[in-house]
């Protein structure tokens, strides 16, 4: 166990120091977001007068946004890294080691994941600046930023799984539209309830990042809601499931090449 | 005539390399779709605002925003090319080749041109095909293209400066995030009117908020702060020529 945690310790910090070294790592997925709240949360603010909008603050309602897209460029971040040491080689001279595939991956996902919960800090407190208020109180903004990191570790994992099975950093940049567009077609700026269009409202009842968007808005609009606490962290712990999964077969995948 | 010559050119192989690539021809026709789809169809319920008064509907007032953004982003996709051009060494070999260097600049234009008439007649397509209401006429259609036009060349020399300093896809960031934060800081989900705050004083002072009021006036039919808009758009596009041509001379400088 021991020895297992030091691998995983070894590449866990290789994983953050090389994450730090590179500034538009660390910027972009910081400041991208804030960016794309402030300019939505001031044009859509006259949304919050239509009937039934669930508060009065459309920052408040805005604010989950950045913690999603923030764990999209976690995806991008660690595929990318990942694809780097692939084509480097870095992972063919792992390979030839002791090192345990499992800590292979767990290191690699360190930095994805404390650059998730540096990223969810930031979001809060510019949240918390311009006059949001957690109506979960102190217990929800731990158990959110829990979420970012679980959310994050998912989305990595994504991003690994991708790079393990391309090998390419450009193959894994394009999967980011894809993203995008998960992101866009769910309630991402609207409840779904005040979705006029049909088939708009069945895509983002059927969109999974649908209900990771309101488990974030449940603990800042209502306080504690237990069915969007649920849907949200089940979908999150699936992603997560599934993603290393499926990134521990790959990599094995890789590695017996 | 050589400067011509060498515009046709340039034109024609970068115009050969979108559309030859779908991984550079999908993203600059899918992206304007997309937005128009995520912003007309998820926002629609925006038009029932107290105060928002388009009478053609969310759907063009949308278009119209979802138009321009795709002329600037066509812009700026080919400002891309010219930084991929410049890492693969080619750019260079055509800075020694070309008699005419202004020729160059030219020919990026004519081809980020063509290419948003692609995109920019895919996306009209499909707004008549989801019922989208026009109120303006032929003339004023006219005036709307023609404002995006120029928002296309604008935003192309903008990035062909960026693209001739750096000469480096990394600095695809900083031909992008000004286009799109310029673009944003205008009304796009609600009119100037309905904006409050800080992003109401910021789109009041933003060039493109004329450009695209404008825009949506040509659509309903009631034209509004046309000569501003156009002479914001112009003003544009002739000071990113000094700043494109200034990058020309200074990748010429580099060697």
């Amino acid at each position: 166990m021991t020895v297992f945690a030091d691998q995983v310790y070894l590449l866990a910090r290789r994983s953050v120091v090389r994450t730090v070294r590179q500034p538009a790592n660390v910027i972009a997925p910081l400041l991208f977001p804030l960016l794309l709240l402030a300019v939505n949360s001031g044009g859509l603010k006259a949304e919050t007068r239509l009937p039934g909008f669930p508060t009065s603050s459309f920052v408040a309602f805005a604010l989950a946004v950045p913690f999603i897209q923030g764990a999209l460029f976690a995806t991008m971040n660690a595929g990318t890294d990942l694809a780097r040491d692939i084509q480097t080689g870095f992972l063919s001279r792992l390979s030839l080691t002791p090192m345990r595939r499992l800590a292979v991956l767990a290191g690699q996902l360190g930095g994805v994941v404390a650059l998730g919960l540096v990223q969810a800090v930031v979001y809060l407190s510019a949240g918390l600046i311009v006059g949001v208020h957690v109506a979960a109180g102190l217990l929800g903004i731990l158990v959110l930023l829990a979420f970012a990191v679980l959310v994050a570790l998912g989305f990595g994992a994504l991003g690994a799984f991708a790079a393990l099975q391309t090998g390419s950093g450009e193959a894994v940049q394009g999967l980011f539209p894809a993203f995008f567009v998960f992101l866009f077609l769910s309630s991402m700026n609207i409840p779904r309830n005040l979705i006029e269009i049909t088939w708009f409202r069945d895509v983002a009842t059927a969109n999974p990042v649908s209900y990771l968007l309101e488990c974030v808005r449940s603990l800042i609009i209502t306080g504690w809601d237990g069915e969007a606490l649920a849907l949200g962290f089940g979908i999150a712990a699936a992603i997560t499931v599934i993603s290393l999964a499926l990134a521990s077969w790959a990599l094995r995948v890789r590695m017996a090449r | 005539m050589k400067t011509l010559a060498v515009a046709r050119a340039v034109a024609w192989r970068t115009l050969h390399n979108v559309f030859t690539n779908p991984s550079l021809l999908i993203p600059s026709l899918i992206f304007p779709l997309f937005f128009f789809t995520a912003f007309a169809g998820g926002l629609s319920r925006v038009r029932d605002v107290p105060g928002f008064d388009f009478a053609q509907g969310y759907t063009a007032f949308q278009f119209v925003f979802v138009l321009l953004q795709s002329a600037a982003f066509g812009g700026v996709f080919t400002g891309f090319g010219i930084a991929r051009d410049f890492e693969s060494g080619f750019a260079r070999r055509l800075l020694l080749a070309a008699p005419h260097r202004s020729g160059i600049v030219l020919g990026y234009g004519l081809a980020a041109l063509a290419r948003w008439l692609v995109t920019a007649a895919i996306l009209t397509g499909v707004a008549f095909a989801v019922g989208m209401k026009v109120g303006g006429g032929g003339v004023d259609l006219y005036g709307l293209y023609a404002l995006a036009l120029i928002l296309n060349v604008a935003a192309l020399l903008w990035a062909c400066g960026v693209a001739m300093r750096f000469r480096t896809m990394q600095a695809g960031p900083v031909m992008q995030m000004p286009v799109f934060l310029v673009l944003f800081f205008a009304p796009v989900y609600v009119p100037l009117s309905l904006l409050e705050g800080w992003i109401h004083t910021v789109a009041v002072v933003n060039p493109l908020t004329r450009v695209v009021e404008a825009g949506r006036g040509f659509l309903a039919g009631t034209p509004t702060e046309v000569g501003p808009a156009f002479g914001a758009a112009v003003a544009l596009a002739v000071g990113f020529l000094l700043w494109a041509q200034r990058g020309l001379r200074k990748a010429e400088a580099a060697g």
